[in-house]
């Protein structure tokens, strides 16, 4: 097979779709969160709890969509606890975000040593199977390409469409997207733009731990340590990539997500002396040049990192 | 003629620390009034009005509004009783349109969808009614100054406000936006709403308002209708003493200092400076008068030495260049007032002798061999001090504790004191109050004397012929042709402020 005859394979765009899932959900939740002004940098850490919490739930017996549930408002848990810190104290975003993100993995690695015996082999669950949507999973090519996908991933689409026409379209998305170019001006017109922070950045990590529990429940079925690997840091340079825009993010995902099963297959492919690492590498190397290419002519949100105090000027 | 009362301030107090910013203050607004609130900066004001709008929760005293009385510290309870403030520095969102703006907080959050499109009809409707003509659908970023503060305008008219508040609503503008905006506000009036406007400008206070009231210090000191009072009355009310401006007296100039020759500066395919031509000669002041944003920032970069020009060139005492180095400036007997005191003149976390000496600490008298001699750097400041008047200050007070005025001389001082040949002014009295107006401008009177070249950008039209012996107005970027003090009144030349200059005279 030569390196171009891998973008004729259904499978590629198959596992496109899957490994954008995860990014999807966490760049939507980091999205929001840097809309209404805050940068959640809590998401890497948000994202390996979500994972966790998921897998846990079905591993005691629950169901996959019980899974999901806990996860999103664990995470929407510790997204209260960044927005306590950073919206009402006014505390630096970025030393919070980091700290979020080494509180969460290391309680998650915590919770998970000390309800488990430690084993060779980690255990697994049944995770979410492929739904093939009638009529649609049957056309050729297509059909196995991207109607063949696990349910999350349809709600991460979903999702989306959601936040694209809540932030476009409706009273409370404007008040966000106002909250993060300009919080004075909400409070001149009497809302409250402390509360529409914490719900936003609540609401934003609930979002990012879907992103993580979508790895234990869809894309493998056991939970190590290590597996979010980064997606919540890629998240954050989707969102700047996307300029802020939902359906900008979406195809950001997607992008990556190419990069990324491509460079998989590439390695069967290239049989060289090249280590695999480097290909590795390629998704990450893309990324930036396309944030390069993009971000020039983003808008960014103008309040974005700067607290908010009421009566200050 | 006796008015009813839509709104009532009662012995209103407010204090930040230990600053008592409102104390005891009292006032009422007529239907169908327009009311000027008067003071210097720092009179307490906008104070007043936050506190009347809920941003502020007053420490006594409260606000009733067609006879209720607001709960203190909701904004949103005041636009409810139908208040509506258009605040000193913009509440927009640039990165958001018009009707954005416009409809944020005044649909309920948990509805499905907004009714964008009857809000666009119920703003053209508006727009229309009041004159206010602004595009829905267009961003706020891409408006005018003027254009922006009818948006905020409209936005308080589209909560169906009764009552306006305005503060320094023409600091922004042009005269001839400035004279608009009091004329929609009458029309306003008229209809039956009630306007306060805040300003320190005591013209438009003569010219626009039915009454006055005067701040000084956070108190009131006195109410007056505006036909049984004067300008003059007005003005010491204002400052609580006589304030005198020093006054130019005539001198001829000498040799050419520095000159600009098609001077263009480009950024991002926009001119910032769009071939200009000006000279500054010895003992002459040249005044640049312009509406803030027309390119004074870069005219100040330019020959502060920050940036260079793109075409066109500088002639500096017989040097020419594009641009010269700060260090080149400093060393050649330059003085430079920077536009914004806080962030370019001074650095506020240090001390009063290290922001004096900052510019020549290469100077041998204060520092050798890489080590500073700061028992000289200490005396040095102390001369400045003593020289310039500087209040509340000793070598090692932090700079960021002095008032906007002390911090000014001590700017002015340390480049006064090396007797430059060429001093850049860039709105050198933006934000003092009378008394530091007056030393500012006889510190510049005396450097003119001594036969400094002083070029002198400044948006205030009283300042600038007050000073200067020739005057040029900057539009969009470009400058008009020199017009000498001789001719210049300010009728003509707020015309040239506004671009229209062609017309007004022959160059
Ligand atoms: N939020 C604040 N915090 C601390 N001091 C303030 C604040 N707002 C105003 N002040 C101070 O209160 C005084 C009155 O200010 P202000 O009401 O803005 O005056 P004006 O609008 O008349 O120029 C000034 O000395 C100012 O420095
Ligand atoms: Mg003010």
């Amino acid at each position: 097979m030569e390196a171009l005859d891998i973008f004729a394979t259904a499978s590629l765009w198959s596992a496109v779709l899957r490994i954008a899932t995860p990014l999807i959900f966490g760049t939507l939740g980091a999205l929001i969160c840097e809309r209404a002004g805050v940068l959640n940098l809590g998401i890497e850490g948000i994202m390996t709890l979500g994972a966790m919490v998921a897998w846990m739930t079905v591993y005691q017996g629950g169901n996959l969509w019980m899974g999901l549930l806990v996860a999103a408002l664990c995470g929407g848990l510790f997204g209260l606890l960044h927005a306590l810190l950073t919206v009402p104290l006014g505390l630096s975003q970025h030393v919070t975000g980091l700290g979020i993100t080494l509180f969460a993995s290391s309680l998650t690695y915590y919770v998970y040593r000390l309800s488990l015996p430690v084993t060779s082999s980690p255990p697994t669950i049944e995770p979410f199977q492929p739904l093939a949507i009638p009529g649609l999973s049957d056309i050729p090519f297509f059909g196995e390409a991207f109607f063949t996908q696990t349910a999350p991933t349809y709600l991460a689409l979903f999702a989306v469409l959601l936040t694209a026409y809540l932030l476009a379209r409706t009273p409370l998305g404007l008040a966000i997207r106002m909250t993060g170019e300009n919080p004075h001006a909400v409070e001149a017109q009497g809302l409250n733009p402390v509360r529409i922070r914490i719900g936003a950045i609540v609401a934003g990590s609930a979002l990012m731990a879907l992103g993580g529990a979508f790895l234990t429940t869809a894309t493998f079925n056991s939970f190590f340590p290590t597996m979010v690997q980064g997606r919540g840091w890629v998240c954050i340079a989707l969102v700047v990539f996307a300029s802020w825009r939902p359906g900008k993010a979406l195809l950001g995902a997607l992008l990556f997500a190419l990069f990324d099963a491509y460079q998989l297959r590439l390695q069967h492919v290239i049989e060289s002396a090249i280590p695999y690492q480097l290909f590795l590498m390629v998704p990450y190397v893309l990324s930036i040049v396309a944030l390069v290419v993009m971000s020039r002519r983003a808008k960014v949100p103008q309040a974005l990192m700067a607290p908010y105090r009421k009566g200050e000027r | 003629m006796n008015r009813e009362t839509v709104l009532e301030l009662a012995h209103i107090s407010k204090h930040f620390g230990k600053l008592i910013a409102n104390d005891d203050i009292s006032l009422t607004l007529g239907k169908g009034e327009l009311l000027a609130l008067l003071g210097e900066n720092g009179a307490g004001k906008t104070t007043l009005m936050n506190v009347l709008f809920g941003h502020y929760t007053a420490d006594g005293g409260q606000v009733s509004a067609f006879g209720e009385i607001l709960p203190p510290g909701k904004p949103r309870a005041a636009i409810e009783a139908g208040i509506g403030m258009v605040h000193q520095h913009f509440t927009l969102a640039g990165n958001l349109t018009v009707l954005d703006n416009v409809m944020i907080g005044t649909e309920r959050l948990g509805l499905l969808r907004s009714g964008r499109k009857q809000a666009a009809a119920k703003l053209r409707g508006l727009s229309e009614r009041f004159g206010l003509q602004v595009e829905p659908y267009a961003f706020v970023a891409d408006l005018s100054v003027g254009e922006k503060q009818r948006v905020e305008i409209l936005k308080a008219l589209y909560r169906d406000a009764r009552i306006l508040i305005l503060d320094e609503p023409t600091a922004v503008l042009t005269q001839i936006e400035a004279e608009q905006l009091f004329q929609t506000l009458r029309g306003m009036t008229d209809t039956g709403l009630s306007v306060i406007f805040i300003s320190h400008k005591l013209a438009e206070v003569m010219a626009a308002s039915d009454r006055v009231v005067i701040l000084r210090g956070g108190r009131t000191v006195a109410e007056k209708r505006t036909s049984d009072t004067n300008r003059a009355e007005l003005a010491e009310l204002m400052v609580g003493r006589r304030v005198v401006r020093p006054v130019r007296t005539d001198q001829a100039p000498g040799r050419n200092i520095l000159s600009a020759g098609k001077v263009d500066i480009v950024e991002d395919g926009r001119k910032l400076l769009d071939g200009i031509d000006f000279t500054v000669r010895a003992g002459e002041i040249l005044g640049i008068i312009g509406v803030s944003g027309n390119g004074q920032a870069a005219l100040g970069q330019l020959t502060c030495g920050l940036r260079g020009a793109d075409t066109g060139t500088l002639v500096y005492d017989g040097n020419q260049a594009n641009g010269f180095s700060p260090r080149m400036l400093v060393t050649s007997g330059t003085g430079r007032i920077p536009e914004d005191r806080n962030t370019e003149g001074a650095i506020a976390e240090m001390a009063i002798w290290e922001n004096a000496v900052l510019e020549r600490i290469h100077e041998k008298r204060f520092s050798a061999y890489g080590f500073v001699n700061r028992a000289r750097c200490r005396d040095y400041a102390t001369e400045l001090i003593d020289r310039f008047d500087i209040r509340g200050a000793a070598p090692d007070t932090r700079t960021g504790l002095l008032s906007g005025g002390n911090m000014q001389k001590m700017i002015l001082g340390r480049n006064l004191a090396a007797s430059p040949k060429l001093i850049i002014a860039n709105q050198p009295t933006r934000g003092l109050d009378e008394g530091a107006i007056a030393a500012v401008h006889a510190e510049l009177l005396a450097a003119r004397k001594d036969g400094a070249a002083i070029l002198l950008i400044s948006e205030d039209l009283d300042e600038v012929l007050a000073l200067s012996d020739t005057i040029q107005a900057i539009f969009k970027g470009r400058l008009s042709a020199p017009l000498s003090a001789e001719d210049a009144d300010s009728r003509t030349v707020g015309l040239m402020m506004a671009g229209i200059w062609e017309t007004s005279h022959a160059a």
